[in-house]
Order: C-alpha cells, then sequence, then structure tokens
C-alpha cells in the first residue's frame, strides 16, 4: 500500500500564495488538524499501539499471524499452486467461448496497479533506513505468507460477489461478510461488512486519495520548486473527475498501459544496477541475512528490522487489508478459487520481488553508512541508519538509483505521480463500492461519491493534514481487523472449495484447454 | 457437407469475400458458410477495476452490435440467396481466432477479403490477413 509513508512532512506544503494570507491559512489549517487529530486519536492510537513494554504495533502481528494461519490451513497454497496460478494467468484454463471477459490476467493486473506504487519505492527505503538491509528478509517472509491472506479473501471475493440482471458484477468483503456468514448461520455478517464499508470509504478518502495527492504535489514540487499545492489538486481532480465522473476512458487507459510499462522500467533499471554490482551482490544477501538475526546495530536490533520489514510488507501488498478482494471479483470464471490461485501472486510481483528490488539496489549502491571498524550500520540523532547526503524515503530510493544511472530519479518523479494516479483511480473504485453497498446503487447516489473524492483529491494535496493522513491509515488497518476476522470464519468455506477443486483437477475433470 | 469460413471485418471489401464464398458454395453439392465476426481483443490488455465491472455488460452488447451489423444481414442476404449459413462472433485476435474457429468447424477452407487495416499497425504487427495466411492449416483464399 503506497499511502502509508509520509515522504515530506505535510507541514512543508505551503497553502496561500502571499505570506501573510499562508500564515492565516496555515493557522486555519492547523486549527483544523488539531480538532481533527483530537477526535481521531484515539482511534489512531489504537490501531497503531505497540504490544505494552514493546514497540511492536499488534495490527502489524494481527496481518503476519493471519497470513501465516492461512499459510498453515490452506496447506502451503502459495507453493503447491503456484505453477497453475502461472498457467492460469495464461490463460491455459480459459474457455475460449468466454473470450471477451475479464480474464485472469487482466484482473490480477487490475489489482496490481492499485498496491505497487509509493509503497515499493519510498516504503522499502524507510523499511531500510530505519531496521537496515535485515528488514528486507522479514519483508520477503511477510510477502511470501501474505500470498495465503490474498488467497483466501479473493476466491470469497468471487464467490459472494453479486451479479446484477444488467451484467454488471459487485463483489468485496462487505459482499462475503454478509452473504457467507447466513450461509453459515452465523449473527453478526451484517454489522461487519457495515463496519467494512465504513472504513474503507475513509481509507479510500484518506490514504487512497489525500495522501496520494499530497505526495505527487510533494515529488513535481521537488523538481519545479515550491508552488501552492491546490494547482496540482485542481490538476488532479480534473483529471480523476475527468475519468471517474465524466466516464473519459482514454486517460485511464492510458494511465493503465504507462504504469505497467513504468513498473517493468522500475525493475528493469534496478537489475541493471544489480548486474552493474554483480560482484556486490553476495555481500548485499550477506548484510540481509545478517542483519535480519543480528541488526546489524540498527535501533531496536533484529526485532527493530523484523518489525520494520512486516510492516512495510503489509503496508506495500495490502494482504489482508480486503482490498484486493473488491478488486479480483470481476474476473470471469466458474471457479471461484481460480481467482484466489492468481491473487496469490499479488504479493509476490508486489513485495518479493519489485521490493527486494528497491532494497537491493539501496544497499548494493551502499547508501547506508557502515562503520568501518565495526562492521555495522551507523546511526543518526534520529536513531535511523544514517545515509550519504542524510536522506530518506523517496529520496533514499532516488539517490541509490541515481547513483548508478543518473537521470534515473526523473524517471521516477513520473514513475509516483503515475503511481499515485492510477492508485486514486483504484480506490475511487474501491471506496464507491463500499459506498453504494451502504447507500444503494443509483446514478445520483454514485455521483455524490464521486465528487466528494474529487474534492478529497484538492485538499490531499493543498493542505497539511499529518493527523487527517494517521487517521486515513487507521483506518485502513482497520479494514484489515474487520476483514481478517471475517476470513477466520469463512476459511472453512474456501477449503471446501479448494479440496474440491484439487480432487476435479487431479482426476482430470478440470482440463486445460490449452498445454 | 463441406464448410466454408467466411471472414468479415465490418468493411465493405467484406462483401467481396461474401460474393466469392456465395460462388463457390454455388459450385459445392452440400455446403455450409459459416459467416465470422472477430471482435478485436486481448486477454492481457490493462483495464481500470471499473471496466472490469462492466465487462460482462459491455461484451453482449458488443456481440448484439456486431451481430445485428454485419453478421445476421449477410447470413439473411446468404440464405435468402439459397445458400446456407450461420453467422459466429467472437472475441480475440483476429488471425488467431478465424483459424480457431475453423478448427472447431472443421472446415475446408478459410475466405476472407484482404485487410482493411495499414500504416503503422500493418507495419509492426503484420495484417490479420497475412497472419491468417502464414498461421492457418487449411487453404485460405484472399479476395481483393
Amino acid at each position: 500500500m503506497k499511502k502509508s509513508i509520509l515522504l515530506v512532512p505535510p507541514s512543508l506544503i505551503a497553502l496561500g500564495v502571499g505570506a501573510a494570507q499562508a500564515q492565516e491559512e496555515m493557522s486555519i489549517d492547523a486549527r483544523v488538524n488539531q480538532i481533527f487529530a483530537d477526535a481521531t486519536g484515539p482511534f489512531v492510537s489504537f490501531i497503531f499501539a505497540p504490544f505494552p513494554g514493546t514497540e511492536f504495533p499488534w495490527i502489524v502481528m494481527w496481518l503476519v499471524v493471519a497470513a501465516t494461519v492461512f499459510t498453515l490451513y490452506f496447506g502451503f497454497v502459495q507453493f503447491r499452486f503456484f505453477r497453475h496460478a502461472i498457467r492460469l494467468v495464461k490463460g491455459d484454463y480459459s474457455d475460449p467461448n468466454d473470450a471477451g471477459e475479464v480474464s485472469h490476467f487482466q484482473a490480477l493486473a487490475t489489482a496490481l496497479s492499485g498496491t505497487v506504487g509509493l509503497g515499493n519505492i519510498a516504503g522499502v527505503a524507510v523499511a531500510v533506513g530505519i531496521g537496515g538491509p535485515g528488514a528486507t528478509f522479514w519483508m520477503i517472509l511477510a510477502g511470501l505468507l501474505g500470498m495465503a491472506s490474498k488467497f483466501t479473501e479473493c476466491t470469497l471475493g468471487v464467490k459472494y460477489r453479486n451479479e446484477y440482471p444488467d451484467g454488471t458484477v459487485s463483489g468485496g468483503p462487505m459482499y462475503y461478510m454478509s452473504k457467507g456468514f447466513d450461509e453459515l448461520g452465523l449473527p453478526g455478517g451484517r454489522i461487519l461488512a457495515f463496519l467494512f464499508a465504513v472504513f474503507c470509504i475513509l481509507g479510500a478518502l484518506g490514504g487512497g486519495n489525500m495522501f496520494q495527492a499530497n505526495q505527487a504535489h510533494a515529488q513535481i514540487s521537488g523538481i519545479t520548486g515550491d508552488y501552492p499545492g491546490w494547482i496540482t489538486g485542481i490538476i488532479f481532480a480534473a483529471v480523476v473527475f475527468a475519468v471517474i465522473v465524466g466516464g473519459i476512458k482514454s486517460i485511464a487507459k492510458v494511465t493503465e498501459k504507462v504504469v505497467p510499462f513504468m513498473g517493468l522500467l522500475y525493475v528493469g533499471a534496478a537489475i541493471v544496477i544489480i548486474a552493474v554490482n554483480y560482484d556486490k551482490i553476495g555481500w548485499a544477501f550477506g548484510q540481509i541475512f545478517a542483519g535480519a538475526f543480528t541488526g546489524l546495530g540498527v535501533a531496536g536490533g533484529f526485532v527493530g528490522a523484523l518489525i520494520q520489514g512486516f510492516r512495510r510488507a503489509a503496508f506495500s501488498n495490502e494482504a489482508g487489508v480486503g482490498s484486493a478482494a473488491i478488486a479480483h471479483s470481476a474476473v470471469k470464471t466458474k471457479e471461484p478459487i481460480t481467482e484466489g490461485f492468481v491473487s496469490l501472486l499479488e504479493p509476490l510481483i508486489d513485495t518479493v520481488v519489485i521490493c527486494t528490488m528497491t532494497a537491493l539496489v539501496i544497499v548494493i549502491s551502499q547508501q547506508l553508512i557502515i562503520d568501518a571498524e565495526t562492521g555495522l550500520y551507523q546511526l543518526n540523532e534520529a536513531g535511523t541508519v544514517a545515509t550519504i547526503n542524510d536522506v530518506s524515503g523517496v529520496a533514499l530510493t532516488s539517490a541509490a538509483f541515481g547513483s548508478g544511472i543518473s537521470w534515473f530519479p526523473y524517471v521516477l518523479v513520473v514513475a509516483v505521480v503515475l503511481f499515485a494516479f492510477s492508485t486514486m483511480i483504484s480506490w475511487s473504485y474501491y471506496g464507491l463500492k463500499s459506498w453504494t453497498y451502504l447507500v444503494g446503487e443509483g446514478p445520483t447516489r454514485e455521483l455524490i461519491f464521486k465528487l466528494i473524492f474529487c474534492v478529497f483529491v484538492v485538499i490531499g494535496a493543498s493542505a497539511s493534514l499529518g493527523p487527517v493522513i494517521d487517521f486515513s491509515d487507521a483506518a485502513i488497518f482497520a479494514m484489515a481487523v474487520v476483514n481478517i476476522l471475517a476470513l477466520y470464519f469463512l476459511m472453512k468455506l474456501v477449503r471446501k472449495e479448494l479440496k474440491s477443486y484439487s480432487e476435479r483437477l487431479a482426476s482430470g475433470e478440470i482440463k486445460a484447454y490449452k498445454n | 457437407m463441406t464448410t466454408l469460413v467466411v471472414g468479415l471485418d465490418g468493411h465493405s471489401s467484406g462483401e467481396r469475400a461474401l460474393a466469392f464464398a456465395k460462388r463457390m458454395a454455388g459450385l459445392i453439392d452440400v455446403c455450409e458458410l459459416v459467416v465470422v465476426y472477430v471482435i478485436e481483443w486481448s486477454p492481457y490488455s490493462f483495464q481500470t477495476a471499473e471496466e472490469n465491472a462492466e465487462r460482462h455488460k459491455r461484451r453482449e452488447k458488443e456481440i448484439t452490435t456486431a451481430m445485428e451489423r454485419v453478421v445476421t444481414p449477410a447470413v439473411e442476404a446468404l440464405t435468402a440467396g439459397g445458400v446456407k449459413a450461420r453467422g459466429r462472433v467472437r472475441h480475440g485476435d483476429v488471425a488467431g481466432t478465424i483459424i480457431a474457429i475453423a478448427e472447431e468447424e472443421e472446415a475446408e477452407q478459410i475466405i476472407v477479403s484482404r485487410s482493411s487495416e495499414g500504416g503503422f499497425t500493418q507495419r509492426i504487427f503484420g495484417s490479420a490477413t497475412s497472419n491468417l495466411v502464414m498461421s492457418a492449416p487449411i487453404p485460405v483464399t484472399v479476395v481483393s
């Protein structure tokens, strides 16, 4: 999830044009922030509260324990069905008569465009900057475990989606919570669905919108020089408006084509930098393994590395949050579990591949300063790992790539802005589905949400929104609290599907159309 | 019974392929023409979540439109002329889909008109017709 890491303190973003006006607006802004922080503080503190006596946030443990439970419960489904998942994405099992419907590949690509982004670029830098290279090891482990969470939620997303008479579909945790609980005769499904929908709307407006607009502006103004954020906000809002209200599909289509290209370019550049420094690959992995179990001098030792790795993986791939279940539910398949198999590739691509690439580039480019005598990482005053030029977040990633390919930081800015935009489009849809679940479907009701969404783009880009963003992040993680709780009750339904599908696959009843 | 597959692209050049196929059918004792229209589509394209949610609805509409505008008039004209004919519409890569349908129908021959696309796309990817000619396992007649 790319929305969780502040790269530039929001307070740096100027609001007004004139100094006096700015001063006045900043004070209004500060007051708004204060009121908001006071109102939402307890909720934010609760979600991000550490276990007593530790710095380990319980919400991270909640996600990792769930991923471990699903991994064991489904017998390491992410490894057993990995090859099958690839064949499904390739279309080997797709009925030619269904051509023109949403393919497994398309559902996966759409879901990925919602998760690959700032989390992979900036989040990893934050993890490595605080937890050292060892954080990478724990990030990979969390990514591998998270594959089972995605499998569970996306299977249910397809199984319990709503298919309307006009041919459109709506799916997501709110549907499997209400329908799945009814099917099992359990109470409370509708309450969970209601809570999930509320948190999803808040998360969509915050992390999926304001944070993205805020970061896009921070990136652009970093290149062009400082200018009022509302200008970026209005431009972004106009483009988002054109896509989600105006139905100008061409903009979305261009973005959806450019974003995967940027993703490939990013991974390609990382591979080039790693290949050029091939003699350091062994050393870098040595640092990652040693750091994972000793910390190599970082604050909190190996536990510090572990927390950062787990936390950023969860932020990046959203496994267990429930957002992917909305994105994957439009696929055309007679077997809901096939989409579950496909979705488990998502944390693999997002976290195990892309995040690891970022981490390797940062380690290999030696941006982190090592004490020559002890071999441990030096810490700065803030307690994080000291870096060359004292940079962190996306600036650290940018410096690491820039040390290998001098012009790449410019590409990175374009990538960040595009990723931010595609995340907004994805989350506008997640928020809309939750909205329509609560208020009902209909053009006017949908329009109201879409307009609110556009207004929040401007607010996000122009205001300093620390507490609001904290709250939005907490809302996204609150989605995970509700979603995973429901998954524990519903996972036996997925196991039944898995058993039935495995047997039919083994007996040859389910056949590939292509070999 | 001999089955011939006629690929239409919705342009006027398709009429010539249709006229040729009709003549061929007249020369063969028992013959059926399968009129095929392929809606260009790739399962590997990128779409937004909203487009995905509406995809099924749009697909149905695309098929209905293709049937109404291209395939059904052609089939009706052939039937009125005393030729046995059926129509099929499917999404996919034009050349690959026409070949797949020809194989399903156990057709003896594929009849198409010369490709109407041109310019950049054709230079890069080759025309649908040339791809068809190069990869079809059965004879292909290209009507100019």
